[in-house]
């Protein structure tokens, strides 16, 4: 059975449609948008939080989302084990909705940052990773965004250590990480965490934007296609 | 509160001259309203009603080929791209506000042309810009650059349309008055498309969007006088920008449109309510009634003066079909965004603007308007004294540098020749993921879902080529833009213009636009792309400097299959390096010229347009038979700059370049000349067997450089640099002078 992907529209989210089109267009899977304004899940098995300005963000970013109705149900939807997947806004929301440790603060060179970016996958054994090949020393992902540098305490951080909850490291094209390579700031290069339990992830690079062949850039599909695997294996 | 008492120093104080005022009187025949004598201001300002400068736009050639819908008809240009979609875009200044609040200003120009497209029934799809500022070594000047560009990205990327392209320039002669001039692309459903009309006797007029507040008024009056020192005290007439209430506004707006519920439908730019009514009105050969007790205000004990002048940002003006004004205030509602009815339309061919019980303005809307009873000037020419001065350069007399090397990571340092990574990277240059080329090549190409096409667009004009030749200057800018687009793989479709001058009532200034447009006409007729529309900026002078004059270029092409996309730098080893068409040692202006010698003379280079054409048919031609890997067009710092970003560009993957360049009398003059319509392609080398025999028939010129190789950019006889150092300059210099390294 083919997994239903449901994508949450609040008023300011400019990513809604892009991750849309490429779950269904790109990598033919069924996917529903859900309306901030909903607490209905639409029977939806993954949930994404797309990027963008939610609700206009000149709060901190996230930090009114995370109040709206549809957010109600997709932190109950986490805590009963459900898959959550947050881009860059959608993980500064997880951020404020406590479903993930930590903070987001402005890049170090208090600019806005759009550019494609390496990672290195720490962690392929999890829901959101398990299909990048051991072989593959980085992953070419963009990112787009002003507030995505990672910070939390040092007992967090030792913590997402040792439970293998980062997933994604800012690096160059062969995996090695430097603060040359280190886009905004975030402590150990961080672009992508998991909760304890594996089922929630958030990160900033945005991987809908690396899926049509037409751009010249794939490696996003990974990560779409490792929910697809766990769900339909 | 007692109204001021209308006199002719009122008026004056208005920015209406004496004539204007009487005609005025004349047209109500009696002595205006407060109320109304602020309308007819803002509406006969430069800025709505074009007064000096539409007798020449006229010329220009506005139809034809796949235009919809012609200049001046619409809020913006629509052009025909095939399977029942069409293209909007238009280019707009926000030169005046930016000179004193850099952010807002360029922000709010952003939301300003955005609207402009989606008020079509369009979808933005990308947005460009054209930056020019003073010298980057000024405080003043890096406090405006960091402003504006800072201003663009917030409003772009939490309206989530991608910034895909534009061009930046650093000159004195924008030290006061810098040139802020931002561009929109839409596609539309050609079912889909708006009007910006009223009628119809009694349907409803609705005000959506925003409440209205007292910022922006006057915005229209300031910007169409020069800058002064009285400028900082005009800074209440920026307006401020809210981009999350424009994205709603923009996805209500989408869907009441699409649905069929309106008769027409208008943003509110400049003059706001004034504009809106008067010209949906006009356009409709209709009136309207609207009662401005019903139009949501941000802030109490507003007058009906300042609700009529408030340039508020993020509102519309719907005239809407009688019936559905439910169904629009549920689209409205659900968007969270005010959705009022504030009159109707009538019979009379009036504006009646009624307030707390009484009419404070009954005006005949056609007398407000461009095309109707606004006025009409055609200005004195003179030719300028400085051209007498600038054309007695002779270039043989310069000093030959001794060290090419040096001369030319000097030029290929300049802030013009650069990279503007540290620009565009701070727009969000993907959202949306269209942009298959962004920022960096000679044309940003913009994907059309579900199509195997898409279209190619950028922004250009060398502005001291149009000093130096207003009339040859503007035709390069078009001849550049198209060319931009050729090596993309696009066809050029059409052109939309931006025209920064300074004050018309001079003869000078007034010379400089009448030559540029006669260029402009003749340029866009030779490559069949119509002027689709666009907006005229006067008054761009400070008290030290007038602006070189700057006929800003955007220009939008259509590819036609996504295997015709081709960006600028050097792909593979081995490959084949030609140069299509000819130098003719041309320094007059160019960056050399500046940045070497610090001269700023001579003629612009010359352009035969007929060359141009052949030149831009047959490389398209070359492409599309899949024989050019790269095509980079030659511009500042000559063919020296280009065949270094050939190299370079590419930051994943940078390849030298051995080449042999011809030098006819001097090996400066060849390195940096700035002859126009040259191209430098590559191909690979079993290719370069079927492209000579195309080319030798084409009748073009053209010659074999050299080969694709290495890690150096190499110049036979002439110069060698390492391409790492050559990516250090060409990446980090804007970075380093913006950080304060340099």
């Amino acid at each position: 059975m083919k997994p239903k992907f449901g994508v949450v529209v609040f008023p300011g989210s400019n990513c809604d449609y892009d991750a849309y089109y490429a779950i269904k267009k790109i990598l033919d899977q069924d996917v529903t948008f859900l309306w901030h304004k909903e607490n209905n899940l639409d029977e939806a098995n993954v949930i994404i939080l797309p990027g963008g300005f939610s609700y206009g963000d000149y709060l901190r970013t996230g930090a009114i989302a995370r109040f709206s109705p549809i957010m109600n149900s997709v932190i109950d939807f986490a805590h009963k084990g459900g898959i959550v997947i947050g881009i860059c806004n959608g993980f500064q929301i997880l951020l404020e909705a406590g479903l993930l440790p930590g903070v987001m603060l402005r890049n170090m060179s208090l600019q806005f940052v759009c550019k494609d970016v390496y990672l290195s996958t720490e962690n392929r054994n999890t829901f959101f990773s398990n299909e990048i090949q051991i072989e593959k020393k980085a992953i070419k992902i963009p990112i787009a965004h002003g507030e995505g540098n990672y910070y939390a305490s040092d007992d967090v951080l030792k913590s997402l250590q040792e439970n293998n909850q980062i997933i994604f490291r800012y690096s160059d094209s062969s995996g090695k990480i430097s603060d040359e390579v280190n886009p905004n700031g975030s402590l150990m290069n961080i672009a992508g965490i998991i909760n304890k339990q594996g089922n929630v992830l958030g990160m900033m690079p945005h991987p809908e934007r690396a899926c049509d062949p037409v751009l010249n850039k794939t490696d996003g599909q990974f990560i779409f296609k490792s929910i697809i695997n766990y769900l339909t294996n | 509160m007692k109204e001021p008492e209308v006199t002719l120093e009122l008026a004056l104080e208005h920015g209406l001259t004496e004539e204007e005022y009487n005609r005025v009187l004349k047209i109500l025949g009696r002595t205006p309203t407060f109320t109304e004598l602020g309308i007819f201001s803002v509406m006969w300002s430069e800025h709505c009603s074009y007064k000096n400068s539409i007798a020449q736009l006229k010329t220009l050639p506005r139809s034809g080929g796949r235009l919809l819908v012609a200049a001046g008809e619409e809020n913006a240009g629509l052009i025909d791209i095939g399977d029942d979609l069409a293209v909007a875009f238009k280019i707009e200044s926000h030169n005046h506000p930016s000179a004193v609040e850099p952010y807002q200003g360029a922000a709010t120009g952003v939301g300003g042309i955005m609207r402009d497209i989606f008020t079509m029934g369009a979808r933005p799809i990308a947005s460009l810009n054209s930056l020019r500022f003073g010298s980057l070594s000024d405080a003043r000047t890096r406090y405006l650059f960091d402003g504006v560009v800072r201003g663009i990205g917030d409003y772009g990327n939490s309206f989530g349309v991608p910034t895909v392209a534009g061009e930046v320039y650093f000159d004195e002669s924008y030290q006061g008055n810098p040139l802020v001039n931002a561009m929109a692309v839409g596609i539309v459903n050609k079912k889909h498309v708006a009007s910006a009309v009223a009628k119809g006797v009694g349907n409803p007029v609705m005000i959506v969007g925003s409440s209205t507040g007292r910022d922006g008024i006057h915005g229209a009056t300031f910007a169409s006088e020069e800058i002064s020192e009285k400028s900082e005290s005009k800074r209440p007439s920026v307006q401020v920008g809210d981009p999350f209430t424009e994205k709603l506004l923009l996805e209500a707006t989408l869907e009441i449109i699409k649905n069929g519920w309106l008769v027409g439908i208008q943003d509110m730019g400049a003059a706001g309510i004034s504009c809106s009514t008067s010209e949906m009105s006009a356009k409709g050969n209709a009136g309207m009634k609207i009662n401005l007790d019903r139009v949501p205000l941000r802030e109490d004990g507003m007058t009906a003066y300042e609700i009529m002048l408030s340039e508020s940002q993020e509102r519309m003006l719907c005239c809407v079909k009688k019936g559905y004004e439910d169904k629009v205030k549920q689209v409205f509602d659900k968007w969270d965004l005010n959705c009022e009815i504030i009159g109707e339309v009538t019979d009379d061919g009036l504006l009646h603007i009624d307030y707390q019980g009484e009419r404070k303005a009954t005006i005949p809307a056609f007398e407000l308007v461009l095309g109707g009873g606004a006025p009409v000037y055609i200005r004195e020419q003179k030719e300028p004294e400085y051209l007498k001065e600038t054309r007695k350069f002779n270039q043989n007399t310069l000093p030959e540098p001794k060290d090419l090397n040096e001369a030319f990571l000097k030029v290929f340092s300049s802030p013009n020749i650069v990279s503007k990574r540290w620009v565009y990277e701070q727009y969000d240059t993907m959202v949306r993921t269209n942009t298959i080329v962004g920022p960096g090549c000679d044309a940003a190409v913009i994907y059309i879902k579900g199509k195997n096409k898409a279209l190619a667009m950028k922004t250009d004009c060398n502005s001291r080529y149009v000093y130096l030749n207003p009339k040859e200057g503007t035709k390069i800018a078009v001849a550049e833009c198209a060319r931009n687009i050729v090596c993309s793989g696009g066809v050029p479709l059409g052109v939309t213009n931006c025209l920064n001058f300074g004050n018309p009532y001079k003869p000078e200034v007034y010379w400089q636009f009448a030559q540029a447009i006669a260029g402009m006409g003749e340029a866009c007729r030779k490559f069949e792309t119509p002027v689709t529309g666009g907006n005229v900026s006067f008054y761009n002078e400070s008290p030290d400097t007038a602006v070189y004059p700057t006929p800003t270029i955007g220009m939008v092409g259509l590819v036609e299959d996504l295997s015709h996309i081709t960006t600028s730098y050097f792909k593979n080893e081995g490959d084949i390096i030609y140069l299509l068409g000819e130098d003719r040692e041309e320094v007059g202006g160019s960056e050399y010229l500046k940045i070497i010698h610090n001269i700023v003379a001579g003629d612009s280079p010359q352009i035969n347009l007929n060359e141009e054409k052949k030149l831009q048919e047959t490389l398209l031609n070359l492409i599309r038979k899949g024989l050019v890997k790269s095509a980079h067009d030659i511009s500042e710092g000559g063919i020296a700059a280009a065949l270094a970003e050939c190299c370079i560009i590419n930051q994943e993957k940078q390849i030298g370049c051995e080449v042999e360049i011809p030098v006819k009398s001097r090996k400066d003059f060849s390195l940096f000349s700035e002859s126009q319509s040259r191209v430098i392609i590559s191909t690979s080398e079993s290719d370069s067997l079927k492209l000579e025999p195309e080319l030798r028939q084409s009748g073009i010129s053209f010659l074999k450089l050299g080969v694709v190789k290495g890690s150096s950019f190499k110049i036979k006889d002439i110069l060698e640099i390492k391409l790492s150092e050559l990516s250090d300059i060409y990446f980090n210099t804007i970075p380093k002078i913006m950080s304060g390294e340099e």
